[in-house]
């Protein structure tokens, strides 16, 4: 074990209420240092809220949540920007009225290094040439596709350490989605920690190394993505293959 | 920041200029149009930081300007009122007299309605759309009423014989500066943080920008600007009552951005100037058709027609701009070019 990379992100437990509905029910998982692990599950399972938890949106009722090795439970989301704790929200989450550039420069926010924040500006329009061709048009102007790119790429701008995708899948063409996913794993390799909230089991196990099955506010069962793809149960229930 | 401040001189010799037209060559009528326009405009982008730039909805500008309308005029003016237990009146000389005093009593108003914006921007922190617009506009009426039951401040009749050291210079002065000071805040990264949470507050959390810190920030930067707006208005009607500053005057505030284009600095100076002498212009109107209360009826005629037929204002978001011009100006002389 001695070897193994350390704990990036650790959530012991973690209960989450709207109300007097029970939405996270003791939710346990780890993310460690170079992985890309997937949280995977159906509609009104709980991924959203478990994202929203971990990124200081929602405060848990009880459970510890750790990044770094240390607890980040009330801590305001605009805070841990600056600690590489960054999201690209579900629904994409661009700021339709702003040019791709400003979206961009607004991924940074959080930075004060002028030359740094420009050859990430540079980088992120290698990696999405699109992006480039679209740089002064509005945000709301984009396709579904190009506005999902924008959102990683925003996302990238603020230098993350842990990546936190929600749906990146969602509404996309099979094509696109291809693409944004060669993009997940390209940013892997460069060293960045990802957790990625999918309903497309399909894709999200064939691009990561774990997987948590989350039903119902309740991690069923985790494992290697690559083992979970044979696993009948996850074929039965989210592959679409009967057993 | 040495653009700026070039900026800005041009801006203020603007300022000079305009005054030395107003105060030779217009009559008093006028000029007085002219001078009420400058105060919109102020009022109009002030409020347009908090309702176009932020996406809140305010309905308290009139109190803002209230605030600093009373407060620059109880540091310039000699108060009197009547004092029921010495049974006499009281004078108070002013605190800051003559004209070299008008500068601090305009900052001093500006910077109590900038508190009073720091302590409205903090509900705004819960409340949301209409909500926080009948919040805002409770906030205006208690500053009327508070104001209304001030003995030392006149009561109802309000502060009479402020001195009248606002002309055309300071207004348009202060204009400029609002204007100049508005477009750089917009361009910036503080201005586009600002957008960011107009446009989708999650995401710009998630961004890293404290949501909070920047709503209560446009508060407190546009309750500024309509206090010194507020102490302009004193100073060139050198009579204020609470009357002056009712819901209606916040609700023609609101409509001078929507006619302009909500978001957009230069649409709210267009909003501004058309709102402010439309109304004038049509006295002559009315007196043509005899017919009392036409004017207003036809100013809002005009008003439903532009919703209907530009619902997104003047300008919408766009700001007029020198670039702006330059690609609209070709297109019109060769019309073969237009797409």
């Amino acid at each position: 074990m001695s070897d193994a990379p350390a704990t990036l992100l650790d959530l012991k437990d973690v209960n989450v209420f709207y109300g007097a509905i029970h939405a996270l029910r003791g939710v346990s998982l780890e993310v460690r240092q170079g992985e890309v692990v997937t949280l995977i599950g159906a509609n009104g399972a709980g991924k959203t809220t478990t994202l929203a938890a971990i990124c200081g949106l929602l405060k848990p009722r009880s459970g510890e949540i750790r990044y770094g090795g240390e607890s980040i439970v009330g801590a305001a989301a605009h805070t841990l920007v600056g600690r590489g704790l960054v999201m690209a929200p579900e629904g994409r989450g661009i700021f339709p009225a702003l040019t791709v550039q400003e979206n961009l420069l607004l991924g940074a926010y959080s930075r004060r290094d002028k030359p740094g924040i420009a050859r990430d500006l540079q980088r992120g329009f290698d990696i999405f040439p699109r992006l480039a061709e679209r740089r002064s048009q509005k945000g709301g102007t984009l396709s579904g596709g190009e506005q999902q790119m924008l959102a990683i790429a925003r996302a990238l701008m603020a230098q993350p350490r842990l990546l936190l995708l929600d749906e990146p899948s969602l509404g996309l063409a099979p094509l696109v989605v291809q693409t944004i996913f060669a993009t997940v794993d390209a940013i892997n390799r460069e060293g960045v920690t990802i957790l990625l909230v999918e309903q497309n089991a399909h894709v999200a196990l064939k691009h990561s190394h774990r997987a948590y099955v989350l039903e119902s506010g309740q991690i069923q069962f985790s494992g290697a993505s690559a083992a979970l793809r044979n696993d009948p149960r996850v074929k039965a229930a989210y592959l679409g293959e009967g057993t | 920041m040495l653009r700026a401040l070039g900026i800005l001189c041009l801006g203020l010799a603007g300022a000079f200029g305009l005054h030395l037209v107003v105060s030779n060559a217009v009559p008093p009528y006028p000029a007085l149009i002219v001078n009420m326009c400058g105060i919109s405009i102020i009022l109009a982008i002030s409020l347009n930081v908090i309702n176009g730039l932020t996406g809140q909805f305010s309905l308290g500008h009139a109190g803002f300007m209230a605030i600093g309308a009373y407060v620059s005029a109880y540091f310039t003016t000699t108060l009197r009122y009547f004092d029921p237990d010495a049974a006499r009146y009281i004078s108070e000389a002013p605190l800051f007299d003559g004209l070299w005093g008008f500068p601090p009593a305009l900052l001093a108003g500006g910077i109590a309605a900038a508190l009073a914006g720091l302590i409205v921007g903090i509900p705004t922190l819960r409340l949301k759309g209409d909500y926080l617009a009948i919040a805002t506009l409770g906030f205006g009426e208690i500053v009327s009423i508070l104001l209304s039951n001030f003995r030392a401040v006149g009561g109802t009749k309000g502060l009479t014989s402020i001195p009248g050291y606002a002309d055309t210079f300071w207004i348009y002065g202060s204009a400029a500066t609002c204007l100049i000071l508005t477009g750089f805040l917009q361009r910036s990264t503080f201005g586009r943080a600002l957008i960011a949470v107009r446009e989708n507050e999650l995401a710009a959390e998630v961004m890293g920008i404290n949501a909070a810190r920047m709503k209560i920030t446009a508060f407190v930067y546009g309750a500024f600007f309509a206090g010194v707006a507020g102490g302009l208005f004193g100073h060139l009607m050198l009579t204020i009552s609470p009357a002056n500053f009712g819901y209606m005057k916040s609700v023609e505030v609101v409509v001078m951005l929507v006619l302009g284009g909500l978001g957009s600095s230069t649409g709210a100076v267009v909003g501004a100037l058309i709102l402010t002498v439309l109304p004038e212009a049509l006295r002559d109107v009315e007196r043509q058709v005899e017919l009392s209360g036409f004017r207003m009826a036809l100013y809002a005629l005009l008003l439903v027609v532009m919703m209907l037929f530009r619902p997104q204002g003047i300008f919408g978001q766009r700001e007029l701009s020198l670039k702006l011009l330059r690609r609209l100006l070709p297109s019109r002389d060769k019309p073969g070019r237009q797409p």
